[in-house]
């Protein structure tokens, strides 16, 4: 018995260094709870990683409008007290008093314009790399690997979390992301048989994670908080063509 | 403290400058001439022609006859002044207050630059054989005022240094026209028989005034040094401003690097006792062969962070076409404004709008891509969406009002709205359907409608419906129809934008 329990505690500890050789940073939970309940089991050490990068993929405006208020749930969390946020991209659309009801400041956010997908890139890393900012969020269609890799050795000596949003991406390779997310619209929760539009829902399905376990969740936000529900996996899936096996 | 002048007078200016350009004209007698009153006048005179006889503002058929080799030439009235100029810059080497006269003369303030030459003799003859190489005829006075120096390089012999305080005796021998007085002043004074400085300085101060006017007094007390002169430097001098020379010329990146490196050192630890940063900094740098390249950066918070500062240069470097190297390098900071103290802490904080390094990577986002737009916005009291938010001039601008979440506002809104086929059941009905992008959008459940009214005291226009929809598929979107219902015209409805 004692033997078996030394063992675990071995594997334990052994899990625990290889996460740190691969960027993982010690993070004690209760600073860090993103609220995402369920969700955040799908981790390693069941905690959101912060201070890492994570992509999602958009295919459509509706589904990067859903991604911006899912993005916008998690602002709250990373963004807390006095925080700042910046967004880069080439188009800025996003309306900034939608995410106020996400539980962000929107004057705490600075909008940057740039033309160039390499300044974005550059952008990004200069971001990454600065002590006051708290989160970086850029929109760039394509990320190769070697890119990414440049990115993540600047996130491994900051403390920022980076959220790269690739609409319409091309390139589906591997990336050095902690984390690749899929978000699409769904029905809206309504109490009982109230008319109207109620509190936004999404599914939100966890492409990629690195040491941790991909799956479906069925994640809504109602008064100011995520509630996440793991969905069964059904046998239709969502994006046949375009998803790679393994 | 005791100030020296030095005057440069080109005697033949533009010629020089012409011959030149085209040496085939080295041995003919030339002039050029401008048109005065009606008829063409000598406005500038060659050497040779010189020797032969012509003065400025002869008449050209005079000229003419008397040498009929002679060869004339038109002239700009603006050449001079530009020729003039380019001349002052030149002479910014030898020190950093010129002044251009626009009758031909250069006025140097001198004072603590001599010395660098190995004193004021080898500085005036360095002047002098650097123009004479560059083609151009020169003479040079220096006195410890301006109108002295003026009447030595005009007047006297080439190369007279009048030392400090014996203008008196120099002066009183030089004819009246030194003092650099009108024509028909000059002209009255000759006719009353004063050919001398010294003819004008025996008579009282009071009598003088009453006959000649100010003017003469004036002039004579400039020149004694009894009355200071001021002048109007060609390019101000920026207080705050480094020059780094070098002993070969640089061509690399790094060695531009290395040198602006120093200079930021010097010019920061300068601005830090001072309790003062710079906004805006420009850095010279002056080739072998004679041209200039610029770069120039600016910070969104005055600054003397050396590190920083680095950073927005380093950016930069490679605009600079080096040529054959760069022989003096000048960084001056032509913004400066009174650095925000900010209290050092003890440990480094969690990150704000007011930290430092946010305003420094802002910078070098700037400077990275002049064109990239770094936005901030604030809540502004309008209904109209588009006018609800309005951009914050700085980053540490605060909002005057809270920013409402009462209403449903979509995450993306679209600018501008696209136009989209609907089809609603009765007004003042949510749609039952919508085509967008060529897809049919059925729609499930929908909230609203939420007038929006114009402002009308800002603009003219049919005010919005609002409704906030949710399709089949769970998709959420804005839609608006513009103005009431008309029984002769189907109703205009837009899409406005996409909700989380």
């Amino acid at each position: 018995m004692g033997a078996s329990m030394e063992k675990s505690m071995l594997i334990v500890d052994l899990q625990q260094q290889i996460l740190q050789w691969q960027g993982f940073k010690q993070i004690e939970k209760k600073d860090y709870g993103i609220g995402l309940g369920e969700l955040e089991k799908a981790f390693p050490g069941h905690v959101f990683p912060v201070g890492t990068l994570h992509e999602f993929m958009m295919e459509s405006n509706e589904e990067e409008a859903a991604s911006s208020g899912f993005i916008g749930g998690l602002l709250s969390f990373l963004m807390q007290k006095d925080g700042v946020g910046l967004w880069i991209s080439s188009s800025s659309q996003l309306f900034a008093p939608s995410i106020k009801s996400f539980g962000v400041d929107p004057d705490r956010i600075i909008f940057v314009k740039m033309e160039k997908q390499k300044d974005i890139l550059w952008a990004l890393e200069e971001g990454l790399k600065c002590e006051g900012i708290r989160v970086v969020i850029a929109e760039v269609q394509d990320i190769d690997f070697a890119q990414s890799r440049r990115l993540q050795l600047a996130v491994e000596k900051s403390k920022v979390t980076g959220f790269v949003l690739r609409l319409k991406s091309r390139f589906r390779g591997t990336t050095t992301c902690a984390a690749r997310w899929h978000i699409r619209p769904l029905p809206s929760y309504v109490q009982g048989d109230m008319p109207g539009v109620g509190s936004p829902e999404w599914e939100v399905e966890l492409l990629k994670v690195k040491n941790g376990n991909p799956s479906r969740w069925q994640v809504g936000w109602r008064q100011d908080q995520f509630e996440a529900k793991r969905l069964v996996l059904s046998s239709k899936p969502i994006y046949p063509a375009k998803r790679k096996v393994g | 403290m005791l100030k020296r002048y030095a005057v440069l007078w080109f005697p033949f200016l533009l010629t020089d400058w012409y011959t030149k350009h085209n040496p085939q004209l080295t041995d003919t007698p030339f002039v050029f001439a401008m048109p005065e009153r009606g008829r063409m006048c000598v406005s500038a005179v060659s050497p040779l022609a010189a020797e032969l006889g012509v003065i400025p503002n002869m008449v050209v058929a005079d000229a003419r006859a008397a040498i009929p080799k002679l060869e004339v030439l038109q002239d700009n009235p603006l050449r001079k002044e530009r020729l003039l100029k380019s001349m002052g810059l030149w002479c910014m080497r030898y020190t950093p207050m010129v002044s251009v006269d626009i009758s031909g003369y250069l006025i140097l303030d001198i004072t603590g630059c001599a010395h660098l030459w190995g004193g004021e003799e080898a500085y005036l003859q360095e002047i002098y054989l650097q123009l004479k190489q560059k083609g151009y005829e020169a003479r040079i006075g220096i006195a410890s005022t301006i109108g002295a120096a003026w009447a030595i390089a005009q007047y006297g012999q080439h190369g007279t240094i009048i030392p400090d305080n014996v203008q008196q005796e120099v002066l009183s021998t030089m004819p009246i026209a030194c003092l650099r007085l009108e024509s028909n002043l000059l002209e009255r004074l000759k006719k009353l028989g004063f050919r001398t400085v010294v003819s004008v300085m025996q008579i009282p101060p009071q009598v003088l005034k009453r006959r000649f006017g100010e003017d003469l007094g004036k002039r004579v007390r400039q020149a004694l040094g009894e009355e200071e002169e001021l002048i109007t430097p060609l390019k101000p001098v920026i207080p705050y401003a480094e020059r780094l020379p070098c002993l070969e010329p640089i061509r690399t990146a790094k060695g531009i690097e290395i040198a602006i490196e120093k200079l930021l050192g010097m010019l920061c630890k300068r601005l830090m006792g001072e309790g003062k940063g710079l906004r805006k900094a420009k850095l010279s740098c002056y080739r072998v062969d004679g041209k200039v390249k610029y770069i120039e950066v600016g910070t969104s918070r005055a600054s003397a962070h050396i590190a920083h500062l680095l950073d927005l240069f380093k950016q930069q470097i490679p605009t600079i076409a080096p040529g054959w190297g760069i022989e003096v390098f000048v960084l001056e900071a032509i913004k400066v404004e009174e650095a925000i103290p900010t209290q050092e802490l003890l440990w480094s904080g969690e990150g704000n709008l007011e930290n430092t390094a946010l305003a420094e990577l802002l910078d070098r986002f700037k400077g990275r891509d002049t064109h990239c737009r770094i936005r901030r916005f604030l809540p502004d009291e309008h209904y109209w969406p588009e006018r609800s938010i309005k951009l914050a001039t700085s980053l540490t601008e605060k909002r005057t009002t809270t920013w409402r979440t009462d209403r449903p506002r979509p995450t993306h809104l679209l600018n501008p709205p696209h136009p989209i086929e609907v089809t609603a059941p009765i007004p003042d009905y949510p749609p039952m359907l919508f085509r967008y992008n060529g897809e049919v959008h059925l729609i499930k459940k929908a909230d609203g409608p939420e007038r929006i009214e114009r402002a009308w005291w800002i603009e003219q226009g049919e005010h919005r419906d609002y409704y906030y929809v949710e399709d089949d598929q769970g998709r959420r979107y804005w839609l608006f129809r513009l103005g009431h219902y008309q029984g002769d015209r189907s109703a205009n409805w837009y899409l406005h934008g996409f909700f989380a």
